[in-house]
């Protein structure tokens, strides 16, 4: 029963037994273990990545009204494995004119990049690699390692396709690097803390997104522009710079940089859930009834918390596969003309409420901090909408015979 | 403490081995066929004009100007946030009086039409 309730420690106990046993000292049975642990999460971390190349191809499948990969076994389960036996197998060509160091560092960048994030998820209460004290700056740090890796990729090519997909990237995620900071402030006022397991433990009552709805949308937005995904894809965009960053890599270096966006993406769905859904807890304290104390289970929690980034992760596809290409003019006025001031308003809004109504019981506070984002969002709707209609007046006193065609 | 940040630099270390283990057995098997045509730069089948090093529009300095000004003092807002319960009201208050300089930053940015795509 105690694996059952703790397995993490459990094991460890156990191999640390085993190893002080053998007359290893402390210190360095520690090292054994942080290695075997820090080896297991990452190879889990792969094989789930390896699923979800089959959970993208068979989602995108079904938005597109297709079957997607249905014919090396069970629903083409066996599938991404052929695809990554191919991508090794495939010849690696590296063009003349390429720097050679930067172009063969940057794909393990950009793999590497998203696996470090991994060393922070929370999986369940007990399930978990370091619970770091500034663990939401980790994540904004460990995303500049990637906006990194697409800059040595596009710049090491020696290519004009690889080199405006990576001018485009960076101006992208540079600049949606803001909003994500600046709205990452909410949950540390809220929760108090800066670690991913204390964020997630202060909404084991009540979750942000519902005392912040506005701060989880403008989190959304700015993470998929972090993702390089559509509609934010311009450094991609296949068809005006063929595929951007990547045009010349192939084999198995093509591999990384596909295989780290989708674990990107994943990860980012899974600290959506962290930061706004209560990670692997947020039960509304059900789980403080006796009847449904099995909600403590950290193999339960690790199934919710993977339901949830499952969730978060769907709804980026969704997004991906329903929306065009937007212009980069318009992405970039977008971020800074709309998005960052509305997250400092957003910011203002709760710092200032979350010290008002500090005294208030937890409902009453809630109740408050969801209709103050409500008000916002009403507000921001509704001078976009006067905007919209004064910039539609112009048009028409302007130009009336293009009206008329 | 210290161990949390031994850790991440285990982490690290394992987190580039393992990307770098396919890339080392795909050399291994994958074939190895070079030519100078296969080798020549993409540009879809037309000969590369110049060098492709080139100087590219900058619009994107500025956006990154903008940007550096921003991150920086939002660092400096983390501390402040962290601590934001137990401070006085007055504080808090000045910390809004701090984004109201970040957001004059923005405005003068946006009136002097930096946030233009020329």
């Amino acid at each position: 029963m105690v694996f059952l309730n703790d397995p993490i420690n459990f094991i460890s106990g156990w191999i640390r037994g085993l190893l002080t046993g053998w007359g290893l000292t402390e210190s360095l049975a520690t090292l054994i273990i942080y290695l075997i642990g820090i080896t297991v999460l990452i190879v889990f971390a792969m094989i789930l990545d390896v699923m979800l190349v089959w959970v993208e191809r068979k989602v995108v499948a079904r938005f597109q009204d297709r079957l997607g990969p249905n014919r090396i076994g069970p629903f083409g389960l066996i599938q991404p494995f052929a695809d990554i036996i191919k991508m090794v197998i495939k010849e690696d060509i590296t063009p003349a004119g390429a720097d050679r160091i930067v172009y063969n560092i940057a794909p393990v960048l950009a793999a590497t990049s998203v696996i470090l994030l991994w060393a922070i998820l929370p999986l369940a209460s007990s399930i978990y690699g370091v619970d770091l004290n500034v663990g939401l700056l980790y994540i904004v740090a460990a995303g500049s390692l990637g906006t990194l890796a697409i800059i040595m990729a596009g710049w090491s090519s020696n290519n004009k396709y690889a080199l405006l997909g990576a001018f485009r990237m960076v101006a992208n995620m540079i600049s949606y690097e803001i909003p994500m900071v600046i709205i990452l402030l909410v949950p540390t006022i809220l929760a108090d803390t800066m670690s991913i397991k204390g964020i997630t433990q202060a909404q084991s009552g009540m979750w942000f997104a519902i005392l912040s709805p506005l701060a989880f949308i403008i989190f959304l937005i700015s993470a998929i522009a972090e993702l390089g995904r559509s509609p934010f894809d311009l450094n991609e965009a296949e068809s005006e710079i063929v595929s951007g960053f990547n045009v010349e890599y192939s084999g198995m270096k093509f591999g990384w940089f596909y295989a780290g966006e989708l674990l990107h993406a994943f990860t980012f769905g899974g600290f959506i859930a962290v930061l706004f859904f209560g990670g692997y807890g947020g039960f509304f304290g059900l789980e403080k009834i006796s009847l449904f104390s099995w909600l403590n289970n950290p193999f339960v929690q690790a199934v919710v918390f993977i339901a949830k980034a499952m969730f978060g992760y769907w709804v980026i596809m969704w997004i991906k596969y329903s929306m065009p290409r937007i212009r980069i003019d318009h992405m970039l006025a977008f971020n800074w003309k709309f998005l960052t001031p509305l997250a400092l308003v957003v910011l203002v809004n709760t710092a200032i409420l979350s010290k008002v109504l500090i005294d208030l019981p937890t409902w009453g506070y809630a109740l408050c901090m969801f209709f103050s984002n409500i008000i916002i969002g009403f507000i921001t709707i509704e001078i976009l909408r006067s905007y919209g209609r004064k910039q539609r007046k112009a048009n028409e006193s302007t130009s009336p015979q293009v009206a008329q065609n | 403490m210290q161990s949390e940040w031994i850790y991440i630099g285990l982490f690290l270390v394992i987190g580039i081995i393992v990307p770098v283990v396919p890339l080392v057995f795909a050399r291994l098997v994958a074939p190895r066929k070079p030519n100078p045509i296969k080798q020549s730069t993409y540009e879809c089948g037309i000969e590369t004009v110049g060098d492709s090093w080139v100087q590219f529009k900058a619009q994107y300095y500025v956006f990154a100007l903008v940007f550096l000004a921003f991150d920086v003092e939002a660092v400096f807002l983390f501390p402040w946030a962290l601590s934001l319960k137990q401070l006085p009201l007055f504080v808090v208050l000045e910390g809004i009086l701090f984004i109201a300089i970040l957001v004059s930053g923005l405005v003068y940015a946006w009136r002097k039409g930096m946030m233009e795509w020329v």
